[in-house]
Parts: C-alpha cells; structure tokens; sequence
C-alpha cells in the first residue's frame, strides 16, 4: 500500500499487526506503547520525523477506545488524570530543555542514559519483588474482584508515607478511594514521567503507572485507566504540533488503529480476569523494553520512540 | 459515564466484530474518497492538516465506538423484543 504523504510503501498488514499488538498491551497495561510502535515503523524505513508524529496519532486514537472502556469499567479517575497532564507537560518540557542544556555543556547523554537505564532497571526489579512477594503471601487471593478501590501491595507503608505529606493544597481522590493527598505530590509524580518522556520520547507510561500505584496509591485497575485518559490529552496535544510541523502520516495512523481498536478492547476486557498484583508482575517486562530503548539510543545515536 | 453492565464472551465477540466492519469502512471511506485530498493538505496547508488529522483519528476513535455502543444497544432490545 502507498502512503502517499510519507512517501512510504508498507503492507496494510503488517500494520495492523503491530497496531493490534500494542492496542493489547495499552489496554492492559495503561501504556501508549510507543517503545514498540516506534522500532516497527521505523524498521519498514519510514523517516524518523514520521515515526514520531505518527506513532503519537496512533496512540491517541488507540487511547480513547481504551480509556472509554476502561471508563466504562469504573478503571478512570478524571480528575487525577486532569492534574496529572499539567505536571506531564511541565516535565516533558523540562527534561527536553534539560537535556539540551547538558547537551550544551558537553557530552551527557552517556551518563544520563546510563542513569536512566539503572533507574529502569530498578522500577522493573521493584515491581517484580513486590508483586510476586504478594502473590506468594496470598494476599492477591484474598483482595476483591476488580473493579475495587481496594489494591494490595507489599508497598502500603510507602503510600502511607506519601500521603502523610500534608503540604496544601489537600486534595480527595474519591474515585481511586484517597480522601486525601497533597496535589504537590500528584504534580511531582507527573513531572517525573513527564522528564522520562523527555528524555526517552513517547509517553513513558512504563515509569508513571508503577507511580501512580505505590506513590499515589491508586488501584491497579484505576491507574491503568487513568493513565491512559492522561494519554488522550497529551498524545492529542502532540499529534496536532506534530502535524503542524509535518512529521504526521495520518493515514499510516487510521491503519494502524483498525487493529490497535480491536485489540485495546481486547486488552481493556483481560483486566477484568486479573487482580492487581498480577497485572503487575505481568507489567514487569516494559520497564525493561524502556532500558534497551535507552541502550539503543547510546549505541546508535538513533530515536526509536 | 454511567458504569456499563460488563459483556459476556459472546456479547464481546459480537461487539468485536461489529467494530471490526465498522472501523474497515470507516478506513475504506477515507481512503477512497479523501486520501488524495489529505495528502494535498499535509503538503499544503500545516494548521488544516493537523486538524483534519486529529478530526479523523479521534473520529475513528470516539465516533465509532459510540455507534458500536448504540448499534448493540439496539440489538439487545430488538433480540429482547422477539
């Protein structure tokens, strides 16, 4: 098939595989998927600037089915996802401006890379230990059948930790099941998934839905739909300023989202038939994808996300 | 969003489906009647394409999962009715 606005030549199949493929995995797991969306555009030689841009349109798309299922579920706490964009936005920018102005200064994106890589690693390694020491304990088994704003984590006494911040403004959470939480806290959160998305491009959902469970102290469930809602409005605001300036095959777009829709409903329903925990343990893998995203990008001085 | 009664296997597979015909005609429509006019735009005008663009994806998006939606709703009622 031609895509006449790239230039590019790619078989409507493949496309709606790789759509279909990350459409389960956002639905599931609360994540744009650019760390893949980005390597398989990329690898059929469409341009980088288009990867980018189209890969943004595809996730926005991808992101409302799955958050209005997710929604649907009682899986979407709006105003947390609201308070959420501010700070991503704020972080995007700057870790954009930060990494430019290190750049400036010098070679740094050895050392950041590696920080970044270690810091991956560690969220992957955390995740991994805590879900799996409660599903052993058994605690999952007992927790309530999702949708819940009951979550079990080995991590309880952090988020108790974090909620013991009373700097105000206090906030209630009802629908993820908080009374209250500072909203410096939700912006911080956000600002720092929003500085990995800087740095790393895509949404980096792979940093912030670990935070929004042990930090936040959302469920599972919630966090998940949640994150994606946020998705919505960060990835609509990107597809539209990178269409302004482009780098949007929006036609590549609407292929990739005839399988992307199918499969993020697929994704959204399997949340239903696992509890928090194991969502969790199953998440472990995509922070480790981000850190070999990060090692190609050092190895090759090449953006794939 | 009022929370909506969770699906049976068969109710998503139906649901599915119907989505599946739905969003290839959808793609089907753009590609014959506005492909060559979208390209024109990208090449053209940058603040109609992006518009244009964000319009058709979250159409895709949003629109047709809305009709899905009523679509079933209407075929629940009719199977109900019988």
């Amino acid at each position: 098939m031609d895509f006449a606005i790239s230039g590019e030549v790619i078989h409507p199949a493949y496309l709606v595989t790789v759509g279909f493929v990350i459409g389960a995995l956002g639905g599931f797991f609360g994540v744009g998927g650019s760390f893949l969306a980005g390597p398989a555009l990329f690898a059929v030689g469409v341009p980088m600037n288009y990867v980018v841009g189209t890969d943004m349109a595809h996730i926005t798309g991808k992101s409302i089915v799955a958050a209005r299922h997710h929604r649907a579920l009682g899986n979407v706490d709006i105003k947390l996802g609201l308070l959420m964009v501010i700070g991503t936005v704020i972080g995007v920018e700057v870790g954009a401006q930060a990494i430019e102005a290190l750049e400036r200064r010098g070679n740094v994106e050895v050392p950041v890379g590696i920080s970044f890589t270690v810091i991956l690693l560690a969220v992957s390694a955390l995740i991994a230990w805590e879900s799996w020491r409660t599903i052993r304990q058994g605690r999952a088994l007992r927790a309530p059948k999702p949708p819940t704003l009951v979550d079990i984590t080995s991590l309880s006494h952090v988020t108790r930790k974090v909620h013991a911040i009373r700097i105000p403004p206090m906030i209630s959470l009802p629908a993820s099941g908080i009374p209250a939480i500072s909203l410096w806290v939700i912006l911080g959160v956000a600002l720092v998934g929003g500085v990995f998305a800087g740095f790393l491009g895509g949404g980096a959902g792979y940093v912030r839905m670990p935070m929004l469970v042990y930090l936040i102290g959302a469920p599972t469930h919630v966090a998940v739909g949640t994150d994606l809602f946020e998705i919505v409005i960060s990835a609509g605001y990107g597809t539209f300023t990178h269409a302004l300036k482009g780098n949007v095959d929006i036609i590549i777009a609407l292929v990739m989202h005839t399988g992307a829709a199918i499969g993020a409903q697929i994704g959204v329903q399997l949340t239903r038939h696992f509890s928090g925990p194991r969502i969790r343990l199953a998440f472990v893998p995509l922070p480790l994808i981000g850190a070999a995203v990060v090692i190609y990008k050092l190895l090759t001085g090449t953006e794939v996300g | 969003m009022p929370r909506r009664p969770q699906p049976s296997v068969r109710e998503l597979m139906v649901e599915l489906a119907l989505y599946a015909v739905l969003v290839v005609g959808y793609l089907s429509g753009v590609l014959l009647l506005i492909d060559d006019r979208v390209a024109e735009l990208a090449v053209e005008t940058g603040v109609l394409y992006a518009v244009v663009a964000l319009a058709l994806i979250v159409g895709q998006g949003f629109l047709l999962d809305i009709v899905v939606e009523n679509l079933l709703r209407f075929v629940r009622s009719w199977m109900n009715g019988r």
